[in-house]
């Protein structure tokens, strides 16, 4: 299987008849069905291969339907995979799954929620993964042309922690029902940590907050490029000790997510890289509305969160997109 | 001795058309040049130049841009710049 180009590097769950056929029992949709014009060779892409992909990357039946959703959204215009995947910069499908389905299928929410450890975030992000490489057709050195890559290229799935959230979800926020499934693909980078041990309140870790994800992809960037922010639980209760919920958190961090654009021009600072210079005497907000989304996730303890920095926004490349779960 | 295993392909099973390149020019002189901008900053900037160039050469020149970068060229552009061009740039920049 590695000879004939199948494999994303690492061993692969040879795609038995009989696999295959256990794998399809995870969805109550015909294997003949098609899911997606999968880029970049925009082939129709059914069910079965589908499932024939998960099956090597070591998917459970159960997983299916969430890899179906999640190509679903990638393959929309508005999420860009093929330029995803096309471009030097090193981004991918992040995939955030809210509802009921995360755990009945066993995801991980908590503690390593963005490592190694857990079987269906780690196989259902390299699903989809595999299907774009071998469906699709898209591989590095081909058109994937990735200057270093990052993890998001093998596999970036998680679940938000919503048991433990005093917020609404990353799901309602953007129009779903508590009780759906529902992933949410994002095209980011790998997750950076922000490290605050010592904020006890919210008004001073929300500016700590602010001026990591200031920096996020680069300093220099504004409204370009969104952003995923992961709050973790010891982070989170900084914030709902002191009342705040999703929308007062999301309008105080906007309030300091103001950018003079003065400082950041071609040129300021001795840096040859930032904004034209007709953009100079401008106020203007990191991420554009709606460019920054947020969720809540990892283990109990720990002073940090996650910034998952993104890539070109909205027309010109990518917008966040949510598909429901269908079993 | 183990029994061979038979798997399923996991590929698209697509054989893609093989279309050769048109054959290379000889000269430029009396020929239509398209220029394709992709839309990145100063992508003008290096075609300004190449346009400068082959204009010298007696080529006519055509300039087109794609809407964006992150995307493939829509096909309405592509079979324009068939219909138009007798030969192509495409020009990468920043």
């Amino acid at each position: 299987m590695y000879d004939r180009g199948w494999s994303d590097g690492l061993p692969l769950v040879a795609p038995t008849r009989e696999r295959v056929l256990r794998m399809l029992e995870g969805t109550s949709r015909s294997g003949d069905e098609i899911v997606a014009l999968m880029p970049p060779n925009l082939v129709e892409c059914t069910v079965e291969k589908v499932a024939v992909n998960a099956v090597m990357a070591g998917c459970r039946p159960e997983y299916l339907p969430v890899v179906l959703a999640s190509l679903e959204a990638i393959c929309s215009d508005e999420f860009n995979m093929h330029g995803i995947l096309a471009t030097t910069m090193g981004v991918g499908p992040v995939l955030v799954v809210n509802g009921p389905i995360a755990t009945q299928i066993g995801m991980n929410s908590g503690v390593n929620v963005l490592g190694q450890g857990n079987r269906a975030n780690a196989t259902i992000g390299r699903a989809v993964q595999l299907v774009v490489r071998n469906v699709g057709g898209g591989a590095p050195g081909g058109i994937d042309r990735a200057t270093h890559g990052s993890m998001s290229k093998l596999g970036f799935c998680f679940a938000e922690d919503e048991v433990g959230s005093p917020w609404t979800t990353l799901a309602e926020d953007r129009g779903f029902d508590r009780s759906q499934g529902v992933v949410t693909a994002f095209c980011g980078e790998g997750p950076r940590i922000l490290l605050d041990q010592q904020s006890r309140s919210a008004e001073s870790l929300i500016r700590m907050l602010a001026e990591g994800l200031l920096a996020s992809v680069s300093p220099r960037t504004v409204m370009a490029m969104d952003g995923l922010l992961v709050l973790s639980p010891e982070h989170m209760a900084r914030f709902s000790d002191a009342g705040w919920d999703r929308p007062r958190f999301m309008e105080e961090l906007g309030k300091l997510l103001l950018v003079e654009t003065d400082t950041i021009l071609a040129g300021a600072g001795g840096i040859d890289e930032g904004l034209p210079e007709g953009l100079g005497g401008l106020t203007l907000p990191k991420f554009r509305p709606g460019g920054l989304l947020v969720v809540h996730a990892g283990g109990p303890a720990g002073l940090f969160s996650a910034i998952i920095g993104g890539w070109v926004n909205g027309p010109m490349g990518s917008e966040p997109t949510s598909r429901e779960i269908i079993r | 001795m183990t029994e061979p295993v038979t798997v399923l392909d996991p590929t698209a099973e697509a054989i893609p058309t093989q279309r050769s390149l048109n054959p290379r020019p000889s000269g430029l002189h009396g020929l239509t040049v398209g220029l394709l901008d992709i839309s990145k900053p100063r992508g003008d900037v290096f075609l300004d130049r190449i346009e400068e160039g082959l204009t010298a050469q007696g080529a006519k020149v055509r300039r087109y841009a794609k809407p964006t970068f992150t995307k493939p060229a829509p096909v309405d552009l592509r079979h324009e710049i068939a219909a138009q061009c007798d030969a192509v740039i495409e020009a990468l920049a920043d």
